[in-house]
Formats: C-alpha cells, sequence, structure tokens
C-alpha cells in the first residue's frame, strides 16, 4: 500500500517509521509483512504440532522398560508392529470401518447437498445452519446419544418390545462394527454437506439448460454435468470424514465392544493402562503414515478417472 | 436469467429426503433431553412420568460446577486467543501474497482432518518429556490447536468480503495501521470475530479427544461425563447435564453462525444472483 510512496526518493521528509533493517524490512516487502502477521499463529502451531510430533517420532524408536524407557534407537517397535497380527488386523478393521462409514455418510449427504444447492431459494442460510450445527456441538454427547438410542434397553429395543414386535433385546444393536459405522456417520454427516455443498452451488446452471437443450434427460444430465463437476466436493467431503474417523476412539469405545475396537483405542490404551509409550508411539506414526498413503492413492485415482471422463 | 426454469421446479421425493434427513440427524440427540426429564433410573421406554429432580440433583453437585468453571475458563481463553491469533493469520492470508502461502495455511488447518488423537498423544509425549504436569493450562493449549483453524476459516470470508481499498483510504488520510485497524478493519469484520469468539468457545467447551489425553486432576465438563459413564446409576444425571450442555452448544453456535451469514452469502453466492 505504501510501496509507490516510497518510490519517488526524498519526495517528502518522512523516512520509514522505524530505522532499523527490520523495520525497514517490514516497511518495503509485502511477503515480510505477511510473515510478520501470520508467525504469532505459525509460531504457536510449529511448536505446538512440529516439535510434538518430532519427540513423537523419537519416542516411537525407544522401548519401554517398566516405568521408564530404554533410549537407544530402535526399530523394535515397527517390527513388532508387523510382526504381531493383532495391530495389522486392529489397522485394517479401522481403515475398513471408516472407509465404510465414508462412502455411506458421502451418498446419505449428497442428495442433502444437492436439494439445498439446487431447490431451496428461500431462507438458504437458514438450511444451512441447521444442516451443520450439530457438527459443532459435543462430540462424546453425540456419541452418547447412539448408546441411549442403541443400548441394551435403549430407545430402539424398547420401543419395539413395547409394542410387541420383539420378545428379548436386539443384542447386535450395541457392541457392534454396525453400530461403530453408523454412529461415525451421523456425527460427520454435518460436516460432509458443506464441501459437496460449494462445489454444487458454483456449478453454472446455464450448463445444465445446454444438456438439456441438446437432448440429455434428467438421468444423463446429472451423470455428464453435475457429478463431474462437483467430484472436488465428494472428494473432499470424503478426505474430511476418512482421514478423521480412521483414528476415532471414543465411538468405538462407547459403542463398538470387542468386536468394533479401533486401532485408535489401542493407542490410547498404550499410553494409559497398558503404558507402553513408545509402542502407542509407533502406532501412532504408523496410522499416520498409512492415512497419508491412502489418501495420496485416492487423490492419485481420482485424478485419474476425472482425466478418463472429460 | 429466467427464475422459474425446468431445473428450479420443485422436486418432490428430494424434498421429502431433505425433511428426514434433519429429523434423523437431530432425533437422536433430543433423546437426550427427553429421557432428562424421565422418573426412572432406567433409560427406556415407556415413559414414567415427569420429573426435574436430575437437574436439581446436578445443580447441588460441587464437582459439576468445578469442572463447569474448569470448561468455562478453559474455553473463554481459547476463544480470546485463538480469535486475535486468527484474526492477524487471516488477515495476513488474504492481504499479502508472500512465498509459501498454500503450504502454511494447509499446515495451518491441518488439525482439521489429521485425528486428533495423534496430536493429542503427541503433545502428551512433549509435556511429560519437558515435565510439564498436566493442568488446565496443557488443555488450553491442546484446544488452542483445535480451534485456530476454526477461527481462521470463520474469518478468512470476512477479509475476503470487504475491499483492501477502505483500508488503504485510511492509510492514506493519515491513520496509522494501529486505528486504521480499531477503526476500519475491526468494525468491518466485527460479526466475524463475534462468530469466531462463540464458535471457537464451543468446540473448547465440548472438546473431548484433547481434554482426554491432556487433563491433570481438574476435569473439563466432557472428561467428568466421561469419568461418570461407568456408574449406571449416574446415567439420569448425564443425561440432565449432557442436556444442557447441547442447549447451551445450540444457542451459541446458532447464534454465532447466524451473526456470520453475510460472509457466508459473499462468498457462496458465486454467480448465480
Amino acid at each position: 500500500m505504501s510501496d509507490q510512496a516510497l518510490s519517488p526518493p526524498a519526495a517528502s521528509a518522512s523516512p520509514p517509521p522505524r530505522a532499523t533493517w527490520f523495520g525497514r524490512l517490514i516497511y518495503r516487502s509485502e511477503a515480510a509483512r505477511g510473515f510478520a502477521l501470520l508467525s504469532p499463529t505459525l509460531i504457536f502451531m510449529l511448536v505446538a504440532l512440529l516439535v510434538p510430533f518430532m519427540i513423537l517420532l523419537v519416542m516411537s524408536l525407544w522401548t519401554a522398560v517398566g516405568f521408564d524407557f530404554d533410549t537407544t534407537l530402535t526399530v523394535n517397535n515397527y517390527v513388532q508392529a508387523t510382526e504381531r497380527p493383532i495391530y495389522g488386523a486392529l489397522l485394517q478393521r479401522s481403515l475398513w470401518i471408516s472407509g465404510i462409514a465414508t462412502v455411506a455418510t458421502v451418498m446419505v449427504c449428497y442428495p442433502m447437498a444437492y436439494y439445498v444447492a439446487f431447490h431451496v431459494h428461500r431462507n438458504k442460510m437458514l438450511w444451512l445452519v441447521f444442516m451443520t450445527m450439530p457438527f459443532w456441538t459435543s462430540y462424546l454427547l453425540r456419541i452418547f446419544a447412539w448408546k441411549v438410542v442403541l443400548g441394551y434397553e435403549g430407545v430402539i429395543n424398547s420401543a419395539l418390545m413395547n409394542v410387541g414386535l420383539i420378545e428379548q433385546p436386539l443384542e447386535f444393536l450395541l457392541y457392534s462394527k454396525e453400530a461403530v459405522i453408523i454412529t461415525l456417520a451421523h456425527a460427520w454427516a454435518a460436516f460432509a454437506i458443506l464441501p459437496m455443498y460449494v462445489s454444487l452451488e458454483k456449478i453454472d446452471k446455464s450448463l445444465l439448460e445446454a444438456a438439456t437443450d441438446l437432448g440429455d434427460g434428467p438421468v444423463m444430465r446429472f451423470l455428464r454435468i453435475t457429478l463431474p463437476l462437483s467430484l472436488p466436493g465428494v472428494i473432499s467431503a470424503s478426505l474430511l470424514i476418512f482421514i478423521p474417523t480412521t483414528g476415532d476412539y471414543i465411538t468405538p469405545a462407547l459403542l463398538g465392544g470387542p468386536d468394533g475396537a479401533m486401532i485408535g483405542n489401542l493407542i490410547q490404551k498404550m499410553f494409559g493402562p497398558i503404558n507402553n509409550w513408545p509402542m502407542g508411539a509407533t502406532l501412532s506414526i504408523i496410522l499416520m503414515l498409512v492415512i497419508a498413503f491412502i489418501c495420496v492413492a485416492f487423490i492419485l485415482m481420482t485424478m485419474f478417472v476425472r482425466r478418463r471422463i472429460s | 436469467m429466467s427464475t422459474e426454469s425446468y431445473i428450479r421446479r420443485p422436486n418432490r421425493p428430494l424434498q421429502v429426503y431433505a425433511v428426514i434427513f434433519l429429523i434423523v440427524l437431530y432425533v437422536p440427540i433430543l433423546f437426550i433431553p427427553l429421557f432428562s426429564f424421565n422418573d426412572s433410573i432406567y433409560v427406556r421406554f415407556p415413559l414414567e412420568g415427569f420429573t426435574v429432580k436430575w437437574y436439581i440433583e446436578l445443580f447441588q453437585r460441587e464437582a459439576v460446577w468445578n469442572a463447569f468453571m474448569n470448561s468455562v475458563r478453559v474455553g473463554a481463553v481459547v476463544a480470546v486467543l485463538s480469535t486475535a491469533l486468527g484474526i492477524f493469520a487471516a488477515k495476513a492470508i488474504t492481504r499479502y501474497r508472500f512465498p509459501g502461502r498454500g503450504p502454511v495455511v494447509g499446515f495451518i488447518m491441518l488439525p482439521l482432518v489429521v485425528p486428533l488423537i495423534i496430536f493429542g498423544v503427541a503433545l502428551l509425549v512433549l509435556f511429560s518429556q519437558m515435565g510439564v504436569p498436566l493442568s488446565l493450562y496443557t488443555v488450553t493449549i491442546g484446544h488452542m490447536i483445535v480451534c485456530l483453524p476454526f477461527s481462521i476459516a470463520t474469518l478468512l470470508p470476512r477479509f475476503e468480503g470487504f475491499d483492501p481499498s477502505i483500508e488503504e483510504a485510511s492509510a492514506d488520510l493519515g491513520e496509522n495501521a494501529w486505528w486504521t485497524f480499531w477503526r476500519v478493519t475491526l468494525p468491518m469484520i466485527f460479526p466475524g470475530v463475534v462468530a469466531s469468539l462463540m464458535l471457537t468457545f464451543t468446540v473448547s467447551f465440548d472438546e473431548f479427544i484433547m481434554a482426554f489425553f491432556l487433563t491433570g486432576t481438574q476435569p473439563t465438563l466432557p472428561m467428568y461425563i466421561w469419568g461418570q459413564l461407568r456408574f449406571p446409576q449416574e446415567f439420569p444425571s448425564i443425561l440432565a447435564l449432557s442436556s444442557f450442555i447441547i442447549a447451551a452448544s445450540f444457542v451459541i453456535v446458532f447464534i454465532g453462525l447466524w451473526i456470520n451469514r453475510g460472509a457466508h452469502f459473499s462468498t457462496i453466492k458465486g454467480d448465480d444472483r
């Protein structure tokens, strides 16, 4: 904003307010000013995210000895993690559960995002607020709510028994993989709608009219225009659900039972009752690597598919 | 553009779907307040009768009040700090071009997607290696990580929505950077600031995953609930407490989102209108 004012040399008697080299740098360079403004946030995030993560990485190379650590670096934990089948099985199950939850959530939410983007004309904001509001409220309580609904003597079971449809409570409702999937899908639905809504809303409506004028029916119009153009929203929604749910441990802890335990539960136990912090660190690192790998693969795959479509 | 094009024809099945969607989204949560007024220790149909005794009983518990005050304190500090940092960051991101802006923003927004359990255990490891005892301060730091991306995401559209030339005009008319900020920038982004304060407060107030790893001897409200979940006889009072939290959260979040709705419109509107 003041770059032009500076260029005529000695135009006025107002030199930069601070004559130190730092002051001059801030005054002249846009990048320096940007970084200066961003620096509190950036430094906080670097200290609070990157530093702990480095220590976690180092700790994953230690070994637990009783209540203490043996700090000689070794990849023993990683070897163990690949050799003992329980870790692989839990990881696989976590990916499977959150994968299904992601697909379910995206499929359920897409029509909703489509509806608000194309068919709501008045009070659009009110719809958006109501759809996303549950996301901001307590995650723990939303899961707790499902415990109330699905419980052994919960809403569904007691209601069905009252009506006389069943004699005994249905046991498969609570403490199963299905319970975890339903709850995850419900808990993250509000989060999934927004990116899909934004990409649907951006679609130029005249493209749809053009498709219709050129003879496409509603189905072809959707498949050839709307769906490909909203694909970025679908991809980001999928990633936004898949990544956090893979590491979730509250839902499986409250609703999963032994059948629905996920890798997050084991990590939490490693830092809690089992008290093997290095192994917990190792599992966290492995979880992050696996998630990163899957996301990159997913993004590459969708890019490939999109190129084939268009 | 014609307002009554065939694309804009109402779609009955989709309308029905939307209504069902909203019902399914809210009904499980609404069972909590419903049963919190039920005069029975068991959470099951049929309802036994109306009572507020669980709320009264809750009101008299000191532990609940302590946990509540802990959560409010943490939430208030987190809201103010992360909104303050968020204002600077959002201004830097929208107003200045600098090398590596994309990756830097991506890095700051990372806590939105990466499983919080990883950040939780990483911070726990850091604090224990540094010999920092777990307390409300450690919880506050953890919550800052969670709330900063939300604060920035709330404020970004505000900054994008107003013309930087207004700020430049103020500078040209002789205001220094500080007064320009107070008299021009802040009033323009004020709804965003209020929304950010309210949303980050709620997120921190309700946050559980970070608190789980970083809480010391003083529990936050969600941690208190988690501790009580083991005892079946506590179930009704937990329902009452949860109803209170849910009601408060919904009110605060609704006001926050509603105050800031203008920002959404300016970015979402696009080429439609």
